[in-house]
């Protein structure tokens, strides 16, 4: 049976406006559709949404739980609230966690300037850290001639997982252990330079947000400009060839 | 049908890959089946090595990295080979309070390792759990699958000692 499927139009508000939107979009994709900002971290157009990072926390009207506006679907009537104390200060919370638990010394960092950690900092407002840092000291994994991944800079947001994965079709990288001891391996936590699988394809360090996954031979400080949207352009590309075929 | 029957040989020629064979096929040698096949190798030989990781991950198609994620998530599988006892130390809130960390200090002192290693000569291992279910009788530890509770250290030093020299 073929049939031409009905977009089915949802109507909703965001922030008190009305919008309207296409069923199966979720709430950061109609935020994003009328200029509404909504913080994201583990989220990245091209990449299948993940929902870890919690920056994105919205509420919405008669529920009371906060819902990650990255992966969840809007609704009709929907009445949805991107923006107030309340929702800043979990943000900043968040932020603050992610700080203290790994070495995140911007002024020493390859990604200082295009950090987008370090920038959602400045956004948000986040200006201490009331808590104590842990200072880990995980290994720094140099082995591979063209790349570095440094656990001490990640936030686990699983970026380089998913495009490694889902865009390359290698799954070098995934995130091994869980709580504050969770980090990024390749293959059997092996070195990376002796991959089989890795195809130095160099998705991940465009893709991560922070100074964890660099270049090699980029040894000053706020060199690692990024080309992130490449992954969404790819993305794309791959859902028009499908369709073709 | 997917690739059933055709699985790849085994790492080795232990019997006991049969085994660990019937349940992928029982699964359909699909992806899905990791956690019940790792469960299979961690049942069978009380460990997954890095033989049998690469196995599975060969046999299931799933990629090395996501079986290497999987294995070290869950507590029940264990990568090392395991002493030849076994040491469980409640370090749960009750526990906590109630004075473990003593009793960590002191088999740390006694053996030269921390929670979650296997002593050099393969005698034994030292484990945490966050919670055994008993927290009437903290501090717990559990020795060769006996619970022992309202430890002092000094008893739990003498049951491993007991338990160690047993076999000599
Ligand atoms: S290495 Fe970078 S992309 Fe990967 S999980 Fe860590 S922060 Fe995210
Ligand atoms: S962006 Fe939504 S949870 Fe990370």
């Amino acid at each position: 049976m073929t049939e031409i499927q009905s977009v089915q139009i949802i109507t909703l508000t965001i922030d008190g406006k009305p919008v309207g939107a296409s069923g199966g979009e979720t709430i950061l994709d109609v935020a994003k559709q009328n200029q509404v900002f909504i913080p994201t971290l583990c989220h990245l157009e091209g990449l299948i949404p993940y929902g870890a990072c919690r920056l994105c926390l919205v509420e919405i009207k008669g529920n009371n739980k906060l819902v990650p506006a990255c992966i969840t679907k809007v609704a009709e009537g929907m009445e949805v609230i991107t923006n107030n104390e309340r929702l800043q200060r979990f943000r900043r919370w968040i932020l603050e966690l992610l700080f203290t638990e790994r070495n995140h010394v911007c002024s020493v960092c390859v990604a200082n300037g295009f950090c987008e950690l370090q920038s959602l900092a400045e956004v948000l407002g986040m200006d201490h850290v009331r808590l104590p840092y842990l200072h880990p000291k995980f290994v720094v994994d140099a082995t591979h001639d063209r790349f570095v991944s440094d656990n001490n800079r990640c936030i686990l947001c699983g970026r380089c997982v998913r495009v490694c994965s889902d865009i390359e079709g290698a799954h070098t990288l995934d995130i091994m252990g869980r709580g504050i001891k969770a980090r990024i391996v390749s293959d059997l936590d092996d070195d990376w330079g002796n991959s089989p699988t890795c195809t130095r394809c160099s998705k991940c360090v465009q893709v991560c947000p922070t100074g964890a996954i660099k270049e090699k031979g980029r040894r000053s400080v706020g060199e690692k400009f990024k080309h992130r949207d490449v992954i969404a352009h790819l993305a794309e590309m791959r859902e028009a060839a499908r369709e073709e075929d | 049908m997917q690739r059933l029957s055709n699985l790849p040989d085994p790492p080795n020629s232990d019997e006991k890959w049969k085994g660990v064979q019937l349940v992928m096929r029982k699964h359909g040698q699909s992806p899905h089946a990791l956690i019940e096949t790792l469960h299979a190798v961690q049942h069978a030989f009380g460990y997954l090595d890095r033989d049998s990781l690469t196995y599975v991950s060969d046999a299931l198609g799933v990629p090395l990295s996501k079986v290497y994620g999987v294995a070290t998530f869950y507590q029940y599988f264990t990568l090392k080979k395991p002493g030849t006892h076994n040491c469980v130390v409640c370090t749960g809130t009750a526990c906590y309070i109630k004075g473990v960390p003593k009793l960590v200090e002191a088999l740390k002192e006694r053996y030269g390792m921390a929670l979650d290693e296997v002593s050099a000569d393969g005698s034994l291992t030292l484990q945490s759990a966050c919670c055994i279910g008993t927290c009437g009788l903290a501090p717990i530890a559990s020795v060769d699958g006996e619970e022992l509770g309202r430890l002092s250290a000094e008893e739990l030093l003498d049951k491993l000692e007991e338990v160690i020299h047993g076999d000599a």
